[in-house]
């Protein structure tokens, strides 16, 4: 019997009951809308946590001074109260690893703002220009520091939004103005774009930054560095390049083989993966519940099957009479049980496409539909089909005519 | 064997064992039917009528004995193989008519022929409109066995035997069913298929009017035939249907 003929026999067959197909394929349809809606809200989620990360540059190497070493006494000391980075290791780095596209030492000291009257604790970052490059900030008016800025050490700054906002209480145009951190002034040279508050709630915008070398030494009196900020040309080879900041690093500590880093390189990298693992985790459990929903459709597809075959006893024996094989009766019933759970399918992956639009729209959660869970979830329902149509069908097979037609 | 012989049977056994007992259902049955011939096979329940005929239909295998149809030895062939010759080679009527519910006429007449590879849509459907014309029905094509007579059923079911030009017509108890203006209905159109078209016919009945319209009787009891000979006077169904007084109208 050929594949025609088989599609015939099952639709004919199925449209004598249409009801009853279409009670069958429910189970289904639920299932694989499920799954695909699902599976929409689990990468939406997860892709929005990639893209906060990203905004927030994901591409971003910090280098942080580390030691095992304890005090006397045994007390161990945090990452900004060791001495290890120099500028010399900024540029080392800068002369030998190629995959980096911006590179910024980094210090950092808390102490309070001033300008007139009004006063604001916040954060001073002495970095140098590319360092808004590698936070993905910008400037919204005035201009970002210059090199020449960073070599004579001048007493510039780059103001956040909320500092500005607390040290010019009357509106008035911070650009040109001098304000004063601790007892050091400096003269304002431009306006970070605000950002809002990251993933964290930290605020992105209370923040000062100016050339590393006036803070250095002007505020903290110091010339080690408390961080190197890289950024990797791309995500890609952002690994790559932790490499080669690690060997560089080593090489110019003088660390022999087996000695342990005084430092520690971290990637944005570590964190998304961290975070979008979490985010997995929830999309793994939906997709685990929606799943189940499957299983019990195709049951539900066994079940009726099951009863059909019983019903259509008399049917199966005057097809046998007539010549039908075995084979024949077979494949017609799991045609007929791949037809409805692929219906099924096809009626649930539009069911589940309109429902994770709804979700966005209503809710406004991110959804995002992928085209792998409708393919597999397409596969799984024609494989549903066969694996639960399979056992009835054999059965129906396995009559005998003589009985099946005597069957009341 | 000779193919002169649509169906030539030597004897034929057939066994059942049920529980610790063996049922010897036939008991050595010979004869055999000839290209054209009309034959009718009775015999009284538990006679071995049924056994018989679904020895012949090829839904059963004989125990000892040789069964040969159109030349081809029953006993030799497997489940598929005897799928085949049920296609190909016996087109059954039943007497419960045996229609798909809920499916137009021409659908159930062409059924026979989707087991038949090699064949087109429009070929089917065309061979199956040709039937339903032999059996007066082809304007009906559309209608499914509930819209039909009883009498109608049976003709599908007969258009549907015929679809797939079968060597022999084995009909079972097929008046069974009918009042007796239809069952004179339906023997006519058996009379006329068997005189006209050279059809070959086993009619199996117990009732012996009905038998009165075949060529031959065979008569089986307790599994061995009791007599096997052509009937004497042979009557013409359509006489008989036009000799009914007509049909009043209740």
């Amino acid at each position: 019997m050929n594949f025609a003929n088989l599609i015939r026999i099952a639709l004919i067959a199925l449209q004598r009951n249409k009801l009853r197909a279409f009670l069958t394929m429910l189970g289904i349809i639920i299932g694989v809308a499920a799954v695909i809606t699902m599976m929409s809200i689990g990468e939406g989620s997860k892709q929005s946590i990639q893209q906060t990360f990203s905004s927030m540059g994901s591409n971003m190497i910090t280098v942080m001074p580390y030691s095992n070493m304890a005090m006397p006494g045994g007390v161990r000391l945090g990452a900004s109260s060791v001495q290890t980075l120099t500028i010399s290791d900024v540029e080392k780095i800068r002369q030998e690893v190629t995959d980096i596209s911006a590179l910024s030492p980094g210090v950092s000291s808390n102490g309070q703002a001033i300008k007139g009257a009004n006063n604001w604790p916040t954060n001073i970052q002495g970095v140098s220009p590319d360092y808004l490059q590698i936070r993905k900030l910008s400037v919204r008016e005035g201009s970002n520091l210059t090199e020449e800025h960073v070599r004579t050490s001048a007493k510039v700054c780059v103001l956040g939004q909320t500092v500005v906002d607390n040290l010019f209480t009357n509106g008035e145009d911070p650009i040109g103005q001098i304000i004063r951190f601790g007892n050091i002034p400096f003269q304002v040279i431009g306006v970070l774009q605000p950002k809002g508050q990251n993933t964290f709630g930290q605020d992105q915008d209370d923040i000062i930054v100016a050339p590393y070398t006036a803070v250095m030494k002007r505020v903290l009196a110091t010339i080690y560095l408390q961080n190197i900020y890289a950024s990797a040309t791309t995500e890609a080879v952002s690994e790559q390049a932790t490499e080669d900041i690690i060997r560089v690093l080593r090489e110019n500590h003088r660390l022999r083989e087996g000695q342990e880093n005084d430092f520690d390189v971290r990637t944005q990298e570590e964190l998304i993966s961290m975070l979008s693992s979490t985010s997995g985790m929830m999309t793994t459990l939906l997709t685990a519940v929606a799943g189940i929903s499957l299983v019990i459709g195709g049951i539900g597809i066994m079940n009726i099957m099951y009863v059909s075959v019983t019903e259509r006893t008399r049917e199966i024996g005057l097809r046998m009479s007539l010549g039908a094989k075995g084979r024949d009766i077979l494949l017609q019933f799991l045609t007929e049980a791949v037809m409805i759970s692929i219906t099924g399918g096809v009626i649930g992956v539009v069911l589940g496409i309109s429902a994770s639009f709804g979700i966005g729209s209503l809710l406004s959660w991110p959804t995002i539909l992928s085209q792998t869970s409708m393919l597999i979830s397409f596969f799984v329902c024609a494989f549903t089909g066969m694996f639960f149509g399979y056992y009835p069908a054999v059965k129906a097979s396995k009559l005998d005519p003589i009985e099946a037609l005597r069957y009341e | 064997m000779t193919k002169d012989h649509i169906i030539d049977i030597q004897e034929l056994a057939r066994e059942f064992i049920v529980g610790a007992q063996t049922v010897r259902a036939l008991k050595g049955v010979s004869f055999s039917v000839s290209p054209g011939e009309f034959l009718t096979i009775m015999g009284s329940s538990g006679s071995g009528k049924s056994t018989l005929l679904n020895i012949l239909g090829c839904l059963d295998k004989p125990t000892s004995g040789t069964y040969f149809i159109d030349g081809v030895d029953v006993r030799k062939r497997d489940r598929n193989e005897l799928a085949t010759i049920r296609n190909q080679k016996i087109g059954f009527v039943f007497q419960a008519y045996n229609l798909l519910p809920r499916t137009s006429a021409v659908e159930n007449v062409e059924l026979p022929l989707l087991y038949r590879p090699g064949l087109g849509h429009r070929e089917r459907r065309e061979r199956a409109m040709h039937a339903l014309e032999q059996v007066k029905l082809a304007d009906r094509f559309d209608h499914t066995p509930s819209q039909l007579s009883g009498g109608q059923q049976q003709r599908v079911a007969i258009a549907r035997a015929l679809v797939n030009e079968p060597v022999m017509i084995l009909a079972d108890e097929a008046t069974g069913n009918l009042d007796t203006r239809t069952s004179y209905e339906i023997m006519t159109l058996m009379q006329e298929l068997n005189q006209q078209q050279q059809k070959t016919i086993v009619f199996v009945t117990h009732e012996p009017d009905i038998a009165a319209f075949s060529g031959r009787t065979l008569m089986l009891r307790d599994g061995r035939v009791l007599r096997d000979g052509p009937n004497e006077t042979v009557r013409s169904a359509k006489e008989m249907l036009e000799s009914l007084p007509p049909a009043d109208d209740y």
